[in-house]
């Protein structure tokens, strides 16, 4: 059913019709709208069979799913930026011991300094970790790939994320179309756990593994990453059988057939760059977009597909790697390895700052003419910046960065941008 | 695309203002888009949301900077924002106040502009009476549907029962329809 509403709700609608049998929730921004909604659900018998739990923390949102999923029950929570940081033991150990859990990552920036607005820094520095982690471009594809993640995690007895960019998606209102229970029914069958802590038939789970077998238990993690990206385009094909729709999936190309640049990006800044190829494209220009659905595993196969026929790829990420540069573009690298591109990485939207239109225009109009640099950082403030590096070469005693920046600046009271 | 810009201040539901015209759109079989400019929300902090309206997929994602109407909830921000950054110069201007464009010190600027486009109207007065709070939100978008023409009532009248229930819904219907006929006379 179509439907005019806000992205959490839409989120936390389609966790419902994904019949959860166990919620852990503990709020924070911007993900709370969705266990508040999934929250009222349970409290109003809409969402029958299902425990919410709040607790007292994320790291034990992670832990009581980690319990709950173990013991058999399907397994959901959300977090987003300092909650995923808290939980990340826990996360490591979700994925090591192949306990399906989804969870959603509304994605928001790290700090310090404290910053609540959106980019990718979260979930990214999970990379790492064993799960899944599928972005969402839309409030249509966010809701969408919970349903696909509970049975791309429960086929595989493996974690998944569903990454959906913070206030951009989650405080969004846009149309979405709401699958039935029964479409879902039909798609998603009951959790039958590969292993579950069961007192009729006991077993333990999470043995000590040391160098005999660590290697091996490591590298069937990664088998399973593996398996999921032959999985991930079958589960995309029978979704859109069932709902019509075509959502998931490794890459999102777009007009990328005769392109001699290629951007590749995550998420709804997908949405502004396609506009911005599309007015390229009515002025002569070949120019499409690669949006990554698949982060983790990551889908190099089909990444250098794309991209082998164009003459430069810019990878436009919401994610800083300190001290390198980019973290998607050096996946993307590994994708292109011997391959002879012009290779640009340009960070992007951190912290929340706005991505442009006007600013998209110029970049990929100086990628066209190769006039970039490898590394570069979209609408940096080169004064404020520039500003501080003076002051530190100036006194000893500096002061702290933000606040001396904060000063700099001086208070922007609900600046449009 | 018709883009639309919210300014007033925490506490005046600004941010439902967005949402329920984005629902009104929607109603109306169009495709729409509905977000604020995120912020730490204090009550009486300026508040900016956005509505984007179009017929076909909205993919865009940036903030509104040149907006085809603006929805002005609180006119002391006239003052302390720069609420006009960006407005076309066939734009659509509604404030919520009892006074005039001249009375509000806007009258040179004003004469720049289409002045069948330019409306105030008495919103957080139309809540009070029929509501009971001053929450001007629903009122303006009953204003916004007589001088823009962009949305029915009927739609925003939808809109408004989406959100809210009850006696709530009622008062702010109320305050709507006496809004949208106050700015079409």
């Amino acid at each position: 059913m179509l439907k005019q509403t806000e992205g959490s709700k839409a989120v936390a609608e389609a966790v419902g019709l994904c019949r959860p049998e166990v919620i852990c929730a503990y709020p924070i921004s911007p993900q709370t709208h969705i266990v508040e909604g999934l929250g009222k659900m349970v409290k109003s018998g809409e969402l029958q069979r299902c425990e919410f739990i709040n607790v007292e923390s994320e790291f034990a949102a992670m832990s009581v799913s980690i319990g709950a999923s173990a013991a058999g029950a399907r397994s959901y929570t959300a977090t987003a930026s300092q909650g995923l940081l808290f939980m990340a033991e826990a996360v490591y150990n979700a994925s090591g011991l192949g306990l399906p859990i989804v969870m959603t990552v509304a994605n928001r920036a790290i700090g310090a300094p404290i910053n609540i607005w959106n980019d990718h820094s979260d979930s990214l520095s999970m990379r790492d970790s064993g799960w899944i982690q599928l972005f969402a471009e839309t409030n249509q594809e966010a809701l969408d790939l919970h349903i696909l993640a509970f049975r791309l995690a429960e086929e595989l007895s493996l974690p998944a994320m569903v990454c959906m960019d913070g206030f951009i998606l989650t405080h969004a209102y846009e149309r979405v179309d709401m699958p039935t229970q029964a479409q879902v029914d039909a798609y998603l069958p009951a959790y039958e756990p590969r292993q579950v802590l069961d007192p009729g038939q006991p077993i333990s789970i999470g043995a000590m593994v040391g160098p005999e077998a660590f290697m091996e238990v490591r590298y069937l993690a990664h088998a399973k990453q593996l398996q999921a990206l032959e999985l991930i385009p079958i589960l995309a094909t029978e979704f859109q059988g069932v709902f019509g729709r075509n959502s998931g999936g490794l890459v999102h190309p777009y007009r990328t057939a005769d392109a001699e640049t290629i951007v590749v990006a995550m998420g709804s800044v997908l949405g502004t760059i396609k506009d911005v190829i599309d007015e390229m494209r009515d002025d002569g220009v070949r120019i499409g977009a690669l949006g990554i659905c698949s982060f983790r595993p990551s889908p190099l196969a089909a990444i250098r597909d794309v991209l082998k026929s164009a003459k430069r790829v810019v990878v436009l990420e919401k994610s800083l790697a300190v001290g390198l540069g980019g973290i998607l573009s050096t996946d993307v690298r590994m994708a292109l390895s011997g391959l002879q591109l012009h290779g640009y990485t340009v960070v992007a939207g951190l912290g929340g700052r706005s991505i442009l239109k006007t600013s998209l225009h110029e970049l990929f109009r100086k990628a066209g003419d190769d006039a970039l640099q490898p590394v570069s950082f979209l609408d940096l403030n080169w004064d404020v910046v520039n500003r501080v590096l003076e002051r530190e070469r100036c006194s000893r005693r500096s002061g702290p960065i933000a606040e001396n920046i904060l000063r700099d600046i001086g208070v922007v009271a609900a600046s449009i941008q | 695309m018709f883009q639309v810009r919210i300014h007033g201040r925490g506490g005046q539901g600004v941010v439902t203002a967005a949402e329920m015209l984005s629902i009104a759109a929607f109603l109306e079989q169009r495709y729409s888009q509905a977000f604020p400019s995120f912020g730490s929300e204090r009550t009486g902090a300026p508040v900016v949301a956005f509505c984007r309206i179009d017929d076909k997929e909205i993919r865009l994602r940036e903030p509104i900077i040149k907006p085809d109407a603006l929805i002005i909830q609180d006119p002391t921000l006239l003052h302390q924002v720069d609420v006009f950054a960006g407005l076309e110069p066939d734009g659509y201007i509604l404030i919520n106040t009892n006074r005039s464009f001249a009375e509000l010190g806007l009258g040179e600027f004003a004469s720049g502009l289409r002045a069948e486009r330019l409306r105030t109207v008495a919103a957080t007065e139309l809540a009070l009476k029929h509501v009971g709070r001053p929450v001007p939100n629903a009122a303006l978008l009953g204003g916004f549907a007589a001088v823009s023409g962009l949305i029915s009532l009927a739609a925003v009248v939808g809109a408004i029962n989406d959100k809210f229930s009850g006696k709530v819904a009622q008062g702010n219907i109320a305050a709507a329809t006496a809004a949208y006929e106050a700015a079409h006379a």
